[in-house]
């Protein structure tokens, strides 16, 4: 009995570090309240100490019954995730010192986040998927609210909260409904149900139920109306976090659902109930993040659109429901997540003498103070409207190249239309950096912002060499769910 | 020797490393911008010459691709493979003749962020000769849309007044096409397996889908060509345009569409080509007639030669669906000389510009007087745009017309009406330029050309008189590319007729 519990923690091993790092940095911050930046540093370690047993010691299997499933999969979207928060804790060390936010408590409930976020991932049945998503969840709206003084900020953060406990409320009815007509809350026995064709209503109600909260937590349309307040309101740094890790964590866990649980054989000429709806969120949220970007004028609402739209990209992969789909999607994590964190650097590096800007202006003529910069944010811009021979143009590639592979035309077709609405919003930035004639009067950028930038900028220019290492990996990783 | 050298990709990238080593040169002073100005030439003038190297070594008589590499890239059927044909041949050594020239007209007119325009330029060097090597339809994507990157930036940051809404008016649009193109490539994909062009040459598409890869590839390379009414991004592109840019965008750019036509829509869905030709021979009637009225019209003189590039672009279109050989070769040889011949108008109004700073066609008279040399230059251009005897230009629409009466007797009459028209908007605008008597101030002080615009303009002339009367070289590189693309399209439109 105690070996095959050892076995087990074993597989376990980065959430064991991740946890018992996260209750001992809370008990050191209490005692090094004066040194946050050693706490920051400390938590990176941490979580590449995770991220170096990932990597480093790959290991399979089911944990505690059904609970927790470690495979392939679980393994890259942890290791995109781990990737993600170390980057958004590196950038965010100077912003929360200038705010002076700089509590003990950030670190620990990025920790705390994080490890809810791997759990979410490796989701083996409805309770521990609700247990991740909760975990994760109210470590955010707290986050989302940490600069306490601040009124947007604590705005966004009720908003959040709100939101957010609507959507658990959701997810939890939906979790029912499926356990009532099921009579199971594992994801193998779920998947039975599904696989056997014909459905009861009861079970079709969970499931759009259940999809309806993950797509709260992706902030697809038509549950996105949190996410342009939020991402305005936070402090950037925890924007930068919320545009990323937590994004991963959802769209992996939606993946392992519709294709391990929901996924069922075609019986009518209708698509399965899954694909449906996949298909009108994904579709939805492309539409209405090219068209509401539009319009805005602080650069952390339109990221809170782009993002928006993005998501729906990513959902047209997944939404073909192959092998390909999968691997679009996760490829298409990675590449967006490697953008978005290049990006928020630039927001975060937006300081001039008289504190940080928001607004989208504020960066006209870059290209005369810091042509350096402005190259790469060219680079990041274009790679963000999936122009070749940037990332951004093969993440697209291979999402909408699975879409048409299942013959989904009309989806693909929407789907660049608007992505040609959105490029408007992106190619507008480019062009107040460059051909704005006055000076911008940013403050030299600091040194960890810059190696951030830097490393995404050539990431997003240099895929086009290396993508093709990437994709076996993604391809491993895609294949164990099936 | 020649064969063992990757001499394709020396000629695509060696751009790319000129870019690098500008980039990482200070700009700071006059010395460091001469040596970024001699860098930047320097590269472009070795690329020229390594395109006449491979001429010179091309094979006239092999109608496939050659100097072909082929390396592994993403993908099973998605690998880095380039090669030339007699086709695409000439396009590079056109791209390769024209960028030294605009590296050297701007030598002058650039004043500011110097370093960054000789990067652009570079850059899109790369992309264009890459687009015209490439033998994958995903590279050719690649190069074909990043393309775009670089002419945005010239001409948002060094174009004129209204450049930020030109520039965003140009990406989008032309973006637009593109993506349309990309749906297209990637449903060839899932059907072949393999975007490999020779291979996607031997497919045979079913006719259903010929119809709509067709459409979406038109949509891509009509937008870029390009045709009426797709064409309204092209005026305020080239106005505001700064001169160099504008010679890139006729001379080169435009090129991309015809040549898309070549290498996509033509050889590869023949069926499609010939149920759509009504369609472009109408598009392209109407673009010669109706742009070569809205040029006359125009005041600004760079709109002036735009709008006649539209209507000389109508041509091309008009002859490569014409399918027999002489339309073919007829089409390409105007693509040909309208690049080099627009090329040359944008500088010589470059030339007016840089001294005068405006373009307007009022502001100008009577320019024989003090500048007979630059009157003599504008004058032969001006003939070579109308298509005089003895010119490029006349080759190009004299081959397109017999071959487009043969197939469209009625198209051909009408597009060869718009000789009388090209004619009419080009003497107007020389007459009211370069004649009459000097009625303003600062006019009276033009210098002629100097030694450095004489380099540029001369040797354009040369080429376009000799290119005007032995077309032979050109022609035989040509032959038998055509010839094997007009046999395969011949045999893919009666197989089905013979299924009939």
């Amino acid at each position: 009995m105690k070996m095959a519990l050892m076995i087990q923690l074993r597989l376990l091993l980065p959430e064991v570090v991740v946890a018992i790092g996260a209750v001992c940095l809370l008990l050191v911050g209490l005692f090094l309240k004066d040194s946050y930046e050693r706490l920051v540093r400390l938590a990176m370690a941490i979580l590449m100490s995770a991220l170096f047993l990932l990597i480093a010691f790959p290991s399979h299997g089911m944990v505690f019954g059904d609970a927790l499933i470690i495979d392939a999969f679980s393994d890259f979207m942890k290791i995109l995730v781990l990737g993600g928060t170390v980057i958004v804790l590196l950038i965010s060390i100077n912003f929360l010192r200038v705010k002076k936010i700089d509590r003990f408590e950030f670190p620990v409930l990025i920790l705390f986040a994080t490890l809810g976020m791997m759990f979410m991932i490796s989701a083996g049945n409805m309770l521990s998927l609700y247990l991740g998503i909760e975990l994760q969840s109210l470590a955010l709206y707290v986050l989302a609210a940490i600069d306490r003084d601040d009124l947007r900020a604590t705005e966004a953060g009720v908003k959040y909260f709100v939101l957010g406990a609507l959507s658990s409320g959701l997810l939890l009815y939906g979790i029912s409904l499926i356990y009532g007509y099921t009579g199971s809350i594992g994801f193998s026995e779920i998947s039975n149900i599904f696989s056997r064709g014909t459905l009861q209503v009861g079970v079709i109600f969970g499931m759009v139920f259940v999809l309806a909260a993950l797509a709260f937590k992706i902030s697809a349309v038509p549950f996105h109306m949190w996410t342009p307040d939020v991402y305005e309101g936070a402090p950037t740094p925890v924007t930068a976090f919320f545009a990323t890790a937590p994004k991963v964590a959802a769209i992996s866990l939606i993946t392992r659902l519709v294709i391990r649980v929901f996924a069922s054989e075609r019986v009518t000429i209708m698509l399965p109930a899954w694909q449906q709806i996949v298909i009108f969120i994904g579709l939805g949220s492309m539409i209405v993040g090219a068209f509401s970007g539009i319009g805005q004028r602080n650069i952390k609402r339109l990221m809170a659109y782009s993002s928006i739209s993005h998501m729906g990209y990513a959902l047209v992969g997944l939404s073909s429901g192959t092998l390909m789909g999968v691997q679009s999607v996760i490829i298409y994590m990675l590449i967006y997540m490697s953008m978005t964190l290049g990006l928020f650097s630039l927001i975060l590096a937006m300081k001039n003498p008289d504190g940080y800007m928001e607004k989208i202006d504020d960066l006209s003529g870059l290209a005369r103070t810091d042509p350096f910069l402005a190259l790469i944010v060219t680079l990041l811009l274009f790679s963000f409207a999936s122009i070749p021979f940037l990332a951004g143009f093969f993440a697209k590639w291979y999402t909408f190249g699975a879409a048409v592979g299942e013959g989904f035309f009309p989806l693909v077709l929407c789907g660049m239309l608007a992505s040609v609405i959105s490029v408007f919003y992106y190619l507008r930035i480019v062009s107040l950096i460059w051909f704005n004639k006055e000076r911008c009067l940013l403050l030299p950028i600091s040194s960890e912002l810059r190696f951030v930038l830097i490393v995404s900028g050539i990431f997003v220019s240099c895929y086009v060499f290396f993508g093709v290492w990437i994709m076996p990996l993604a391809e491993k990783a895609a294949r164990s769910l099936f | 020797m020649i064969e063992q050298w990757p001499i394709l990709s020396i000629i695509i990238f060696l751009p790319l490393f000129g870019a690098f080593l500008i980039f990482i040169s200070e700009d700071d002073s006059y010395i460091a911008r001469r040596k970024i100005r001699n860098v930047a030439f320097l590269t472009t003038l070795v690329v020229f010459i390594l395109s006449l190297v491979l001429w010179v070594n091309f094979d006239n008589k092999d109608a496939g691709f050659q100097m072909q590499e082929n390396m592994n890239w993403l993908a099973a059927g998605i690998s880095y493979h380039i090669g030339v044909d007699g086709i695409s041949l000439l396009f590079i050594v056109l791209s390769a003749f024209l960028i030294p020239f605009c590296i050297l007209a701007s030598w002058k007119s650039v004043t500011e962020q110097f370093k960054e325009y000789m990067i652009a330029f570079l850059i899109l060097e790369t992309m264009l000769i890459g687009v015209f090597c490439a033998l994958n339809a995903l590279l050719f994507y690649i190069f074909f849309e990043a393309s775009l990157i670089p002419i945005f930036i010239i001409i948002g940051v060094w174009g004129g007044g209204n450049r930020v809404y030109a520039s965003l008016k140009f990406f989008l649009y032309t973006l637009l096409g593109s993506l349309l193109m990309l749906i297209a490539i990637m449903a060839m994909y899932w059907e072949v397996g393999s975007l490999d062009i020779p291979t996607l040459l031997n497919y045979p598409f079913s006719c259903y889908m010929q119809n709509w890869l067709w459409l979406a590839f038109f949509a891509s390379f009509s937008i870029k060509t390009p045709m009426w009414p797709l064409h309204t991004w092209l005026p305020d592109a080239h106005v505001e345009a700064p001169t160099t840019g504008s010679v890139v965008l006729a001379g080169i750019l435009l090129k991309l569409g015809g040549y898309g036509f070549l290498r996509f829509s033509l050889p590869m869905f023949p069926i499609a080509s010939a149920n759509f030709a009504p369609l472009i021979f109408v598009l392209s009637a109407v673009a010669i007639v109706y742009t070569s009225l809205v040029a006359f019209c125009q005041k600004d003189m760079k709109r002036l030669v735009a709008y006649s590039s539209i209507a000389h672009m109508g041509y091309s279109t008009m002859g490569i669906f014409a399918e027999n050989i002489q339309s073919i070769e007829g089409a390409i040889v105007q693509m040909l000389s309208h690049g080099i011949v627009s090329s040359a108008l944008f500088l010589c109004i470059g030339v007016l510009y840089d001294r005068v700073h405006t373009r307007e066609i009022i502001a100008f008279s009577g320019l024989a007087k003090n500048m007979p040399k630059y009157a003599t230059v504008f004058f032969i251009f001006t003939m070579a745009n109308i298509g005089f005897p003895g010119t490029s230009g006349f080759l190009g629409e004299f081959l397109t017309a017999i071959g487009v009466f043969q197939g469209n007797s009625f198209a051909a009459i009408v597009a060869t009406s718009g000789i009388i028209f090209s004619a009419i908007y080009s003497l107007y605008l020389y007459r009211r330029v370069i004649f009459g008597t000097i009625d303003k101030e600062n006019l009276q002080a033009l210098t002629d050309l100097s030694f450095r615009e004489k380099c540029i303009l001369y040797p354009m002339i040369l080429l376009t008189v000799v290119f005007g009367i032995y077309p032979a070289p050109v022609l035989n590189v040509l032959h038998s590319s055509v010839e094997l693309l007009v046999n395969h399209c011949n045999n893919a439109t009666r197989m089905v007729f013979l299924r009939w």
